[in-house]
């Protein structure tokens, strides 16, 4: 689905993109069409106008009245034919009409880009991609959310993904109706599809022949409202025999033009009333709001695909390759990764390669898409663990799909849990994961087994053992790619809690003066971009695996500042405390756009301690001055790790921070962070209730602390922190 | 030798008759210079006494829009005919300004006899020219102006 989604998309983009836009533009004609058609109060029959034009205009031979009420008499005047707009309320001329040359054109773009038929092929094509776009994209977003009902639930994502599917939820009916009539219209126009009309030679009836009565007399024409006019053709002048041709809404007829009778009604066919419907749904004519709001629809093709591509090619730089993965109907072995990174999916990737070496019909996917698998003999599962113990990403609906895989004899399973063992709850996910499937009966193949940062040689030793259970020799080598990291100098650092054994340093970073000719051109070498809540990768001499630090500032403000509390063993953190400034590491950024603030005025409240301070200091600095935010600080005492002490203070005074609570573990009646919550807990619910949105950093401890205060608090308004976080207003950054 | 004579005597009297009894004519339309779609346009012929004869051409092929030519469709309809082939006789629309060309092989018995070219012209969402240009058919060259989206209409033998 995916697939044809971006293949789709990316064939299409320019020439949608171009539909789109002209579509826009004819949109506004029905709105401007409406307000220049003056007068619908009044209006009479169709007798009374015709009357009062043949009165007007002498010379009048036809009549039209288009959709947005438009009403313009053609008539001839010294042997040549002219047009005027005519005031549909009184039978009065206007002016004379001129079609708008700029709407024409428009619309002869839109229709057919200039290029005749093969034009119109193109136009219709366009239709089709977008209705393929359309669909495929609402199948895409239901898996992603988890069903049709979750459907208008938060996005995740990056910028890029949360703005095309915004976009693309606003706009989706609006391009389903305008695509769908579109290629509608383009199969009639190549005749794929009748349009009811055919040649007529039936013969024209004729009139009396007595002498024209007055033609606002007529019934058959008192009998027409005006709003059912389509055409009305005025019979030849000094012809007795000839008729009026009535074309309206419903049909065509003949009314003799001394009696005024009903000569003759052809009622239209099913294929012309619908096209005239279709027609109307896509070009909004005579329904100004429906064609604008079809427009706006319209609009929202181009930034859908300049973001579209934008995630295509962002998914490209990061995909891992599968070899030949199967379909999951027709595979043996089924791999299930749980990532949320797409880490995971590299040590996947190489297992499903070696498996695919050795013959085997493998299909590898995301955790949330387990179904029952008809062919598959085993299930192995690889999985990472997000914080506390909770559900990866791409697992998240795992368990509650489960059942499904069970409809089917049970196949063997394997688990394979990757994780941290300096983390409490290591691998947690993962034993979770077994037990789930052992308890629905499936056999185990080999043991639960854990991978420790990311360790080439355990993954190794288990695919042999894997390998000797399914009787497949199976050699699995896999490094984990590094991302591309760049030099990055320290330029300043400052040091706190050395006092109450807790040394934590907060680091700035400056991307290094460059040397040789670039630089001397004026060329500087400059930060990657970051946003304050990204973090930055830092991998210590002598070690494959990144650590990850919150990023307190923001890529335009020149520096990279993170804090770090120097850990006992910690390779990484006493790498970082033992720098001074002028050296130079290697790091690199990845964004963690799930951990911002939202885009509104509502309040925060930001929870950290320790280290996680830093982040949120981040947040208050670039805080609009007004919008409430209400920081609860947990640090051991005042005078040694009060970290952004003056800068909270400063942001306190600017108005950009409402209040700061404290809290102090080694001072007389230490207190944790989760206490000022609790005794906040009135306030707390207060800002909740008013739509207050939660961040909380720190460690994993902290944060188990903070979500039991959260969860008594928010109590008696029926809420807690698991269904703020469904709706994006409790975000944890927890480690 | 005496098949190929025959068969050559067989085809010079085949073709003689016809040589003597029709003439190429070559009947030029040239469209204003207007703004708005292409124009649908018939060229037809008419008898002496003003009924329809047959059609040279029809440039536009969308049946949804011929039957905007109404004095075509009527001057058929009151010939008596209940169906139309054009296979042959059609072609595109004519944009603004552009010229349409039509070669056509007319019997001898309809030149200098009364007989006359009529072209009509419809354009969506513009007018419509029943009798837009019309020419009698003469050997002498015939130049004419149109009352619509015709500029002039030339016959030519």
């Amino acid at each position: 689905m995916r697939r044809l989604h971006s293949l789709a998309g990316l064939a299409a983009a320019v020439v949608v993109t171009f539909m789109a836009i002209t579509g826009a533009i004819l949109s506004l004609q029905p709105a401007l069409e409406t307000a220049s058609a003056r007068a619908w109060a009044g209006l009479g029959s169709v007798a009374q106008l015709a009357g009062a034009v043949a009165t007007n205009l002498p010379g009048a031979e036809r009549l039209t009245r288009s959709a947005s009420g438009m009403v313009v008499a053609y008539y001839a005047e010294n042997g040549t034919q002219r047009a005027a707009q005519i005031d549909p309320a009184t039978g009065g001329v206007i002016g004379a009409y001129e079609p708008s040359g700029f709407f024409s054109f428009i619309t002869e773009l839109h229709r057919s880009l200039f290029l005749g038929d093969r034009g119109h092929a193109i136009a219709g094509l366009a239709s089709v991609a977008i209705a393929v776009l359309a669909v495929s994209g609402i199948l895409m977003l239901v898996k992603r959310m988890g069903g049709w009902r979750r459907l208008l639930g938060q996005v995740k994502g990056t910028r890029s993904q949360r703005l095309h599917t915004f976009l693309a939820r606003l706009a989706l009916v609006a391009l389903v109706v305008t695509s769908l009539s579109g290629a509608f219209m383009s199969a009639v126009n190549f005749g794929f599809i009748p349009d009811g009309t055919s040649l007529s030679f039936a013969m024209t009836p004729q009139s009396s022949g007595a002498a024209p009565a007055a033609i606002d007399s007529l019934p058959a024409l008192a009998a027409t409202p005006l709003g059912d006019l389509r055409e009305l053709v005025f019979p030849a002048i000094g012809d007795a025999t000839d008729v009026f041709t009535l074309s309206t809404a419903h049909g065509q007829g003949y009314v003799d033009q001394a009696t005024g009778a009903l000569l003759s009604f052809t009622p239209n066919n099913f294929w012309q009333q619908l096209y005239e419907a279709i027609y109307v749904l896509h070009t909004g004519v005579g329904v100004w709001w429906l064609a604008l709001i079809l427009g706006l629809g319209a609009l929202a093709v181009p930034a859908l695909a300049i973001t579209g591509t934008l995630i295509w090619a962002q998914r490209r730089r990061h995909s891992v390759r599968l070899e030949q993965n199967a379909s999951w109907w027709s595979a043996r072995t089924v791999i299930l990764v749980g990532s949320e990174n797409n880490s995971t999916m590299g040590f996947a990737a190489t297992l499903h390669n070696a498996l695919v070496a050795q013959g085997e019909r493998v299909h590898t996917g995301p955790m949330n898409s387990v179904r029952a698998y008809p062919a598959a003999e085993r299930l192995i599962v690889l999985t990472s663990t997000y914080g506390d113990g909770a559900a990866p990403a791409s697992a998240r609906h795992f368990l509650a799909h489960l059942d499904k895989v069970w409809a089917s004899p049970a196949p063997s399973v394997a688990v394979l849990g990757f994780g941290d063992r300096s983390f409490p709850n290591y691998c947690a996910f993962a034993e979770v994961v077994q037990a789930a499937l052992v308890a629905r009966g499936a056999e185990p193949l080999v043991d639960l087994t854990t991978i420790d940062r990311q360790s080439s040689q355990d993954f190794a030793r288990w695919g042999e053992r894997l390998g000797e259970a399914i009787g497949v020799p199976l050699t699995l080598s896999h490094t984990p790619a590094r991302p591309a990291s760049q030099d990055l100098v320290l330029v300043e650092r400052e040091d706190f809690g050395c006092e109450v054994q807790a040394p934590t340093a907060i680091l700035r970073f400056a991307a290094p003066n460059g040397q040789g000719l670039l630089a001397r051109l004026g060329f500087k070498a400059s930060l990657p971009r970051f946003a304050v809540g990204d973090l930055v990768g830092i991998i210590p001499p002598g070690s494959d695996v990144p650590r990850y630090y919150s990023i307190a500032t923001a890529s335009g403000e020149g520096v990279l500042e993170i804090c770090v509390r120097k850990q006992a063993g910690g390779v990484c953190s006493e790498y970082l405390h033992a720098l001074n400034p002028g050296d130079r590491i290697e790091g690199f950024v990845r964004h963690n756009p799930d951990f911002r603030p939202a885009r509104n005025r509502k309040p925060l409240i930001l929870v950290g301690a320790g280290a996680g301070i830093a982040p949120l200091a981040g947040f208050v600095r670039q805080n609009r001055p007004g919008r409430p935010a209400y920081l609860f600080l947990g640090a051991r005492d005042p005078a040694s790790d009060f970290l952004y002490r003056r800068q909270l203070e400063g942001a306190l005074s600017e108005n950009r921070l409402t209040s700061l609570d404290t809290a102090f573990s080694r001072v007389v009646g230490g207190q944790y962070v989760q206490h000022r919550l609790a005794a906040q807990a009135d306030e707390v619910r207060e800002l909740v209730a008013a739509g207050a949105q939660i961040m909380v950093c720190g460690g994993l401890d902290m944060a188990r602390g903070v979500r039991a205060a959260l969860d008594a608090a928010l109590a008696p308004l029926s809420l807690s922190t698991a269904m703020l976080k469904a709706q994006g207003r409790y975000l944890e950054d927890a480690y | 030798m005496k098949k190929i004579i025959a068969s050559l005597l067989l085809c010079t009297a085949l073709i003689a008759p016809a040589a003597a009894m029709a003439k190429d004519v070559t009947i030029t339309t040239t469209l204003d210079n207007y703004s708005g779609r292409d124009a649908y346009l018939a060229v037809y012929v008419t008898k002496p006494d003003g009924s329809y004869d047959s059609t040279l051409w029809v440039a536009g092929s969308k049946q949804r829009y011929l039957g905007d030519l109404r004095g075509w469709i009527s001057a058929m309809t009151a010939a008596g005919m209940t169906t139309l082939n054009l296979d042959g006789i059609t072609g595109a629309s004519i944009g603004s300004g552009q010229t349409l060309t039509i070669h056509s092989n007319l019997a001898d018995t309809l030149i200098d006899a009364g007989y006359t070219i009529h072209v009509e012209s419809a354009v969506e969402q513009g007018g419509e020219y029943p009798d837009d240009a019309v020419a009698p058919i003469t050997s002498a060259p015939q130049q004419v102006s149109g009352k619509g989206y015709v500029a002039t209409l030339s016959v030519s033998m």
